[in-house]
């Protein structure tokens, strides 16, 4: 028997700022005061600082260094080279991938920005003077810009370094049916092909990489404050790295300026520091500039796609088959689950019905920053779904059918989950038709094609671009997801306190996403504590427990399941206590929101902190006190949001520039948790789709020097280019296995949006015969593609005079 | 991000700080806005060894309009100034096109013209408006003052034909003859992006006739480009289709644009004969930007 | 005062130009001696420990070092320091009164304007420098006057909205 409405005593959940509740952010209180505390904002007694000198050449050998004037210059305490780090074995350490990377450049420098030695001194300025003073004499070897380059037969071997690397191939990896696929390709009516290049891009958080070491000899503990999203997978390679104790690391992460995968790996700037430290016996503060940022640190993208269909004639897919090369730079450093080389590459077309598909990926090193996988990739689902939906487009046009109607009739019907895609994947749950309903009324998608060719007859090219993205999120369960070894679960600490307020640790590391905010609603929506009476940290590896930190949108999914678990722990405890104090068997307690009581009197109850008081003072026999716990989540699968990106545009054919005209976004990402959050997210990775549609990217010139190492030449767009967004969340499909049916959402956008804006283009050029324009579609490559009736690439190297 | 180390003075005259560039050196910098200076120090691409900071000169801030109708541009008129100008929105439709195209809000605060001018920056957006309606500008050194006209002011990229021993106090826009129409277009690819292309037209209009034209072009060579003949191709004449196109058809081999990663040489000549025909198109200073944008922004 | 330094060799310390200032920030007067090449930004976080004003980038873009110096939104990290001698600086530790947020910050908390926080300080100067000139500005107005500076989180579509907000609630306040 459950209370009657009179009787319930029940909290109402968005009041005490549960889940659906669009609460308040607690960050703000400190960011809007200017009270943040970033790595920068660290200010240790006896600080000294560091700066990187880096390689102004892309492949050169490395004759000599001389440091003499450097020392010579008042102020400055210590110079690192190669050749130094190698007497204590750290020249050299290994990956996030099973490869090595050069801390310190020894033999070879091997792309440009390459760290090459290091200052500390009393002042940043000083610092700065004295990587000026160090003369490094390099002899320059021929230089490799793209994958086709490398893969030459007379190609140099960038990383002669290794003893087995005879080329400069670093993997050949597969997935899918290959003997399946080739029948579905002989029975095709149409086999549509599609070759492009997603750029190199760069997440560039405003902030840039730092770090703060500090080793203190008394106590033997290091400590050290950094940027980083995963604080515990740096304790562990820095266990490894510099050969010290586990438990005499700490690692601390502050407040982050913005992640999006930058922040994942582990940079040579951060070993200096920490050997800086140990040297110097004082603190050593690393900040990165904006050049090092982005000529150095982990970039995204960089794929290159052969990608062909098969059709039906009634626009049924029939097989997919997709080629990738994959251009790493020159160490293979990516942060990805180690299984699976390409990351998950192999989610393309997880949201149609394509009955047989085959997927070949290829790595190659060339002589670039190292990385690849990261800026809201989640594991390289962005390059699957820009390929898959750039692919879908030209499928359309090839057939004749409208581009709409063509992804409808592919999608997964609702009743057919849980459904397993052409290269493995489980997806569980979606209504994928109805996000494409929602966002074709939104977007008045029949008005707009009559308004297309109206003004066509006058000269004015507009566009219509749709982008579908399914996406395996919260990487993952362990029977397949680790980094280096390391399982990706994670986790929560919940402890209340005896006034039934609460503080909650995870281990998770967010950079804006507003754990401090959502995990404290879950709290709530599973004990009817107030959100407000509960306060969250992250990131200090001292005292949060195991994580494997946040990227790839796996937070929800992963420790936002291990907050609602431990909850649910304490919940069940807390029924033990109610029972006690109700002086009922356990058997006859109900629970509502924040509540328990007796089944057959319901006005008879305790609240939740009553509860937390007798965990405290009024146990019964046998039963340990506290009120505290740990969960670990090992998630059962990933979590598939899925979303519907509408972009209108008009395309000046004269100078090439377009205006978006209006940007609609159906996003299910199953239960918001706090939907003011929620929007904010997506918002922000349309803005980054936006950004690399249209002007963002990284690219070199014949000699392998960088363009886009500076905010000059890496164009992040402002207020004024960015368009404004028309957000819908009218589709909500909860996640059939996550505790309270959220899936995530973080990188959704990014995933999903960049293809919207191109084919909206494209759409724009139809009549041209135009197929692709490589990103970031700028407006010379526009102009080109509309005056010569041609394709443009994006590939380097730059065309230069 | 550092610059190196330099001497710093701070006069509160103009013959205090001509008196120190005359004793300091061959290594000494004016600084004014700073906007263009300091970003170059702290890359290091410029390392003076002094700096004489004019920001405390008094009574350079001005922008005004003499009873004969020229216009006068005082060294420390920031380009926000400008860009908020009635003055200018009133008599100076090129000017007021340009102002608000200039770096960004923030750089606007600091940013002078003049300093623009000297600092003379091929891709400087002030550069080709100057040279389009016949600026000149005003040098006072230990002799005195002389007008410098635009055309021989900027002897190459950032270079510009002060003595070391003068200070840039001035520019001087000539008193029209006729009405003024004219804009200024600028492809950036976002705000604050240096010109893929950018072009400045003025015109002067006696009745139906121009009597007099000025055409100037950014980033398409190694410094502002002044388009004389396409100029003198408008005038003499009523401002018409065929006229324009007269015009217009000269102007690839005024420019010299060089091929990157903003855009090969082909389109940057073109987009320069585009934004021409539009600014002498749509007449009198109406101007949009060619930065993709939330919405337009019309002079 | 006095200042202690490792004693690491041999220059003349008095080699290294120094300068005295005096300003005024958030309404407080300093006086700081500085070499001429300090960048107002860390005279602001180092000299002073006010670490709200933020770096960012190194070629003038991105804005998160904005401040105001005598009401006018600057990037201080393209300013010397010794060029505030005589002047007024406002940072975002500034905004508030002692008792009251300052309308753009609840704003920007109202709105959801902001994420990681890190471009939220200039974001707001630069704000309150429109405001000050334009009380009633539109969407258009708020987007062109933040041109100057970038955010990677928010996609400024809630940034404008907390301008917004600030600006009816500044009206209002009368």
């Amino acid at each position: 028997m459950t209370t009657t409405a009179d009787e319930s005593r029940a909290l109402d959940e968005i009041k005490i700022g549960g889940l659906g509740s669009s609460r308040k952010r607690v960050e703000d209180d400190r960011f809007i005061r200017g009270k943040g505390n970033y790595t920068d904002d660290i200010v240790l007694p006896g600080m000294l600082h560091m700066e990187i000198l880096r390689s102004p050449l892309p492949h050169a050998r490395i004759k000599s260094i001389d440091t003499s004037r450097a020392y010579a210059m008042p102020g400055v305490h210590l110079v690192l080279t190669g050749e130094m780090m190698a007497t204590r074995n750290l020249a050299w350490m290994p990956t996030l991938s099973y490869d090595t990377q050069a801390v310190l450049a020894t033999d070879k420098v091997r792309f440009q920005g390459q760290e090459v030695a290091c200052v500390i001194a009393d002042d940043p300025y000083i610092a700065k003077d004295a990587c000026e003073a160090i003369e490094v004499d390099y002899e320059p070897l021929p230089v490799i810009v793209n994958p086709r380059q490398g893969l030459e037969k007379d190609a140099p071997v960038i990383r002669d370094d290794k003893v087995n690397q005879a080329d400069n191939v670093i993997y050949n990896w597969e997935v899918g049916d290959k003997a399946g696929t080739e029948r579905a390709f002989e029975q095709a009516d149409v086999i549509s092909k599609l070759e492009l290049h997603y750029p190199r891009s760069h997440p560039s958080p405003i902030e840039c990489c730092g770090s703060v070491a500090d080793f203190n000899r008394a106590t033997q503990k290091l400590t050290v404050y950094m940027t980083t999203q995963a604080p515990h997978i740096i304790r562990a390679a820095v266990a490894m790295v510099a050969e010290l104790p586990e438990q005499m690391i700490r690692i601390v992460s502050p407040d982050i300026g913005g992640g999006f995968g930058n922040k994942v790996p582990i940079y040579p700037g951060y070993v200096c520091s920490i050997l800086a430290s140990i040297l110097l016996e004082r603190p050593v503060k690393w900040i990165e500039d904006k050049t090092g940022n982005l000529i150095s640190t982990g970039f995204a993208r960089d794929v290159y796609l052969k990608g062909e269909m098969a059709l039906r004639r009634d626009g049924k897919i029939l097989g997919v088959r997709m080629h990738t090369d994959a251009d790493h730079g020159a160490f293979f450093s990516d942060a990805q689950p180690s299984k699976f080389k390409i990351g998950l590459m192999h989610s393309a077309f997880a949201a149609y019905d394509v009955p047989a598909a085959h997927l070949t990926a290829r790595g190659v090193y060339t002589n670039k920053a190292p990385g690849g996988v990261a800026y809201r990739c989640s594991f390289r689902v962005t390059e699957a779904m820009f390929f898959q939906e750039r692919m879908m487009q030209a499928a359309a046009d090839d057939l004749g059918m409208d581009q709409a109607e063509f992804r409808r009739v592919n999608f997964v019907n609702d009743d057919d989950f849980p459904h397993r895609t052409p290269f493995g994947f489980l997806t569980d749950s979606g209504q994928y038709a109805k996000c494409l309903d929602v966002g074709l009324k939104a977007i008045d998608y029949e008005n707009f094609r009559k308004e297309q060719q109206e003004a066509r007859k006058h000269g004015r090219l507009l566009g219509i671009g749709i982008s579908t993205m399914t996406e395996p999120l919260g990487a993952g369960n362990s029977r397949e997801y680790d980094i280096l070894g390391i399982k990706m679960f994670d986790s929560a600490e919940l402890k209340i306190h005896m006034t039934g307020k609460a503080i909650l640790r995870t281990g998770a590391r967010g950079q804006g996403q507003g754990h401090e905010t959502t995990w404290a609603q879950i709290v709530a929506h599973e004990l009817g504590i107030p959100a407000d009476d509960v306060i969250v940290e992250e990131g200090d590896t001292d005292t949060a427990p195991f994580g494997m930190g946040t990227y790839a949108s796996r937070s929800t999914p992963v420790a936002g399941a291990a907050v609602a678990m431990v909850a649910r722990k304490i919940r069940a405890k807390a029924r033990k206590l109610a029972a006690h104090l109700l002086e009922v068997s356990e058997e006859d307690v109900d629970w509502e929101l924040g509540r328990f009581y007796v089944r057959s009197s319901p006005a008879r109850g305790v609240s939740i902190q009553e509860c937390a008081m007798a965990a405290y003072s009024n146990m019964p026999d046998g039963m340990e006190p506290g009120l505290e716990n740990t969960a670990y989540y090992d998630p059962p699968n990933l979590t598939w949001p899925f979303a519907v990106y509408i972009v209108t545009v008009e395309v000046d054919p004269e100078t090439g520039v377009w205006d978006v005209l209006r940007m609609v976004a159906v996003d299910d990402c199953g239960v918001r948790i706090n939907p003011m959050i929620v929007e904010g997210q997506i918002m922000g990775g349309l803005t980054e789709a936006y950004a690399m549609a249209s002007m963002q990217f990284i690219t070199f010139d014949a000699d392998g020097n960088c363009v886009g190492s500076n905010y000059m030449d890496y164009l992040l767009p402002s207020a004024w280019e960015t368009p404004g967004y028309e957000l819908h969340s009218e589709v909500v499909t909860p996640c059939p296995h996550h505790p309270i049916g959220a899936k995530g959402i973080g990188e959704c956008a990014a995933v999903g949006g960049p293809a919207a804006f191109v084919n909206a283009v494209i759409d724009a050029l139809s009549g041209t015969g135009v197929r692709n324009i490589d990103m970031p579609l700028l407006p010379d490559r526009v102009w080109e593609a509309i005056t010569y009736r041609r394709d443009v690439s994006g590939v380097p190297p730059v065309r230069q005079d | 991000m550092f610059p190196s180390r330099f001497r710093y003075e701070a006069p509160h005259s103009l013959d205090e700080a001509i008196g120190l560039l005359r004793d300091g050196g061959d290594d000494v910098k004016v600084l004014a806005g700073g906007q263009s200076l300091v970003p170059m120090m702290k890359l290091r691409f410029a390392t003076p060894e002094m700096l004489v900071d004019i920001n405390n000169l008094p009574g350079l801030a001005y922008h005004r309009t003499d009873p004969d109708g020229s216009l006068h541009v005082g060294a420390l008129c920031r380009h926000a100034d400008l860009e908020f100008s009635g003055l200018l929105k009133d008599s100076q439709p090129m000017m007021a096109a340009a102002a608000p195209l200039v770096a960004d809000p923030l750089v606007r605060n600091r940013g002078t013209l003049v300093g623009s001018l000297c600092h003379a920056d091929p891709q400087g957006d002030w550069a080709s408006v100057m040279l389009a309606l016949g600026a000149s500008v005003i040098a006072q050194g230990p002799n005195g003052r002389r007008a410098i006209p635009l055309a021989g002011f900027v002897t190459g990229p950032f270079e510009n034909a002060l003595e070391h021993d003068e200070i840039a106090v001035e520019a001087v826009v000539p008193a029209a003859k006729g009405t003024r129409a004219g804009g200024y277009l600028k492809l950036e690819r976002r705000v604050g992006d240096f010109a893929t292309v950018g072009t400045a037209v003025a015109v002067e209009t006696s009745g139906d006739t121009v009597i007099r034209a000025g055409i100037a072009l950014t980033g398409v060579g190694g410094s502002t480009i002044g388009a004389t003949e396409a100029a003198a191709a408008l005038t003499g004449k009523p401002l018409t289709a065929e006229s324009i196109a007269a015009a217009v058809s000269g102007l690839p081999v005024a420019a010299q644009p060089r091929t990157d990663h903003r855009g090969s040489a082909e389109y940057k000549r073109h987009l320069v004969r585009v934004f021409v025909t539009r600014i002498l198109t749509a007449g009198n200073g109406t101007a949009t930007t060619g930065t993709p944008s939330a919405g337009e922004r019309a002079a | 005062m006095t200042t202690v330094y490792d004693d690491l060799g041999d220059e003349a310390l008095d080699e290294v130009p120094v300068r005295k200032i005096r300003f005024t920030i958030n309404g407080k007067k300093k006086v700081a001696e500085i070499e001429p090449r300090l960048l107002l930004a860390d005279l602001i976080r180092r000299g002073v420990g006010l670490t709200g004003t933020h770096r960012g980038c190194d070629t003038t873009n991105c804005g998160a070092c904005t401040v105001l110096v005598d009401g006018r939104a600057i990037k201080s990290c393209t300013m010397l320091a010794v060029q505030v001698d005589g002047h007024e600086v406002t940072t975002v530790e500034g905004l508030a009164s002692a008792s009251e947020l300052h309308p753009l910050q609840e704003g920007f908390r109202q709105e959801h304007g902001l994420q990681c926080g890190f471009c939220t300080p200039g974001m707001m100067l630069a704000a309150k420098a429109l405001l000050d000139r334009n009380p009633d500005p539109t969407e258009e107005d708020v987007r062109w006057a933040l041109s100057g500076n970038l955010c990677r989180c928010t996609g400024y579509q809630n940034i404008v909205k907390s301008v917004l907000w600030a600006a009816e609630k500044l009206r209002a306040e009368g």
